[in-house]
């Protein structure tokens, strides 16, 4: 054990998080979902034993925190079957939900199982605007109870707003619906354009007076909120100088579990073409991790290309996001587009401008609708 | 600033959802909190171990002083800093 732990160690550190998606399945219809393309199926996820194997094996290896995310990780009947598993295992499980799916009867035996953190996603601040987004009938209200019932617990509540043009207007309200609602931590994620959201960029795309205003409000609303609200902002890479440090570094920090049991590096990461992705029915997370192809492809410093190659912030982003460098640049291993030495970068501000207003000849195309 | 100010009455305790555990693999004690993970160092560690939403934080100093044997004022100000900074980060709650 010591001897493979020291050369796993010059390899890389362990895993911090895991994210689990425990299912694709999903009541909401968000025009920017993040799940890939291809979804899988309820009958290729895997079974109940075969997720707390893994968690197991996560928690062995250093993993600390767990997110059971989807989809709609409610859609599955042994949800809270996995959480009282996940917490035996010592992990600080967060359960990242729409908020359907949940009555209070559940919720409360989540919370007895020992569930650590709920993450609630909202799609706006009124229902008009929530339900467009989200695409699912009368959820907005759905969410405003699951938030009331969390608060009841005593579990703590994260807010998460995935923001674009038609609700980054609503920030100031969204951070004040979030506090109304109970939540101690907010985040607020402008939409990355991956996978679903490509397909509505020109009507998700925030403008920049929206970007600039909603920074310049997140970072006064930290100040005058600590001690009360902690605000977690990731902003719009596409007008940004520097590219976002995506998952903290590939293979550095977070470990992903799709449905069925493959192990991805990232969520979008099946976006790469001719990676091979391994699964937890074939090898341990552990194996994965330390020696998989797909993890040790973009760790490190070594794949780097110029201008990322002699970059002195390649260790602070990590030369941003890879799926974003396929996406645009056609390469996985060229610097981030968002990045403003990037030679892809005037590509990056001609899609700003490529804003489409929403109406009744370019509505949004939903996921799965 | 808005959180409760800390007094020498004041009772704290780690509310749900922050938790104190051993990292087996790194060989350390940490906090574990929503979305986020701090390596407590030996007075962190001393602190929260005697944290347990009873004691006022008078209690706390005193108990550490003998412990140290150093003196209130010193340990008083630790004690302090650690937990407002806890505090300010919502990972400590005081008792109304």
């Amino acid at each position: 054990m010591s001897t493979s732990s020291k050369e796993q160690s010059d390899i890389a550190p362990p895993p911090m998080a895991m994210l689990a998606e425990l299912t694709h399945r999903c009541p909401l219809a968000c025009p920017y979902c993040s799940n890939p393309i291809q979804l899988k199926s309820a009958a290729q996820e895997l079974e109940t034993q075969d997720w707390i194997k893994v968690f197991q094996q996560a928690a062995d290896m250093g993993v600390l925190h767990l997110h059971l995310s989807g989809g709609e990780p409610a859609s599955r009947r042994d949800l809270v079957e996995l959480v009282k598993a996940a917490v035996e295992c010592g992990l600080y499980t967060n359960l990242i939900t729409s908020g359907i799916g949940i009555n209070e009867k559940r919720l409360d035996a989540l919370a007895e199982a020992g569930l650590d953190h709920v993450q609630l996603s909202i799609q706006g601040v009124d229902q008009k605007t929530a339900d467009l987004v989200g695409g699912y009938k009368g959820g907005y209200q759905r969410k405003l109870e699951l938030a009331a019932w969390v608060h009841a617990t005593g579990i703590p509540l994260t807010v998460n707003a995935v923001c674009h043009r038609s609700n980054m207007d609503q920030v100031p309200a969204i951070i004040d619906l979030a506090q109304e609602l109970g939540a101690r931590r907010l985040e607020i994620a402008t939409v990355q354009f991956h996978g679903w959201a490509v397909k509505n960029r020109g009507q998700l795309m925030p403008t920049e007076e929206q970007v600039k205003s909603t920074t310049a409000l997140v970072e006064k609303s930290r100040k005058e909120l600590e001690g009360k609200l902690v605000i977690d902002y990731v902003p719009a890479d596409y007008y940004a100088t520097y590219p976002k440090a995506c998952m903290g570094g590939w293979g550095r920090i977070g470990i992903n579990v799709d449905p069925t049991g493959l192990v991805l590096p990232c969520h979008a990461a099946e976006s790469i073409p001719n990676l091979k992705f391994e699964t937890v029915k074939e090898k341990s997370l552990q194996d994965i991790w330390y020696y998989s192809e797909s993890f040790n492809a973009f760790r490190g410093t070594d794949w780097m290309q110029e201008p990322c190659r002699s970059c002195d912030r390649k260790l602070v982003d990590f030369g941003g996001c890879r799926c974003q460098a396929m996406a645009i640049a056609g390469n996985a291993k060229a610097t981030d587009p968002a990045c403003h030495k990037s030679p892809y970068k005037e590509k990056i501000i001609e899609l700003t401008r490529e804003q489409i207003p929403i109406d009744n000849q370019t509505p949004f195309i939903y996921r799965g609708r | 600033m808005t959180t409760t100010p800390l007094t020498k009455d004041s009772i704290v305790y780690l509310p749900r959802g922050v938790r104190i555990r051993e990292d087996k693999v790194r060989e350390r004690t940490v906090l574990v909190a929503p979305e986020r993970t701090v390596a407590l160092d030996e007075t962190g560690v001393a602190i929260l171990a005697i944290v347990d939403g009873e004691k006022t934080l008078a209690d706390i100093v005193e108990e550490l002083s003998i412990k140290y044997n150093a003196p209130k004022q010193e340990i008083g100000n630790d004690v302090v800093a650690f937990l407002r900074d806890l505090q300010n980060r919502g990972y400590l709650d005081v008792k109304p």
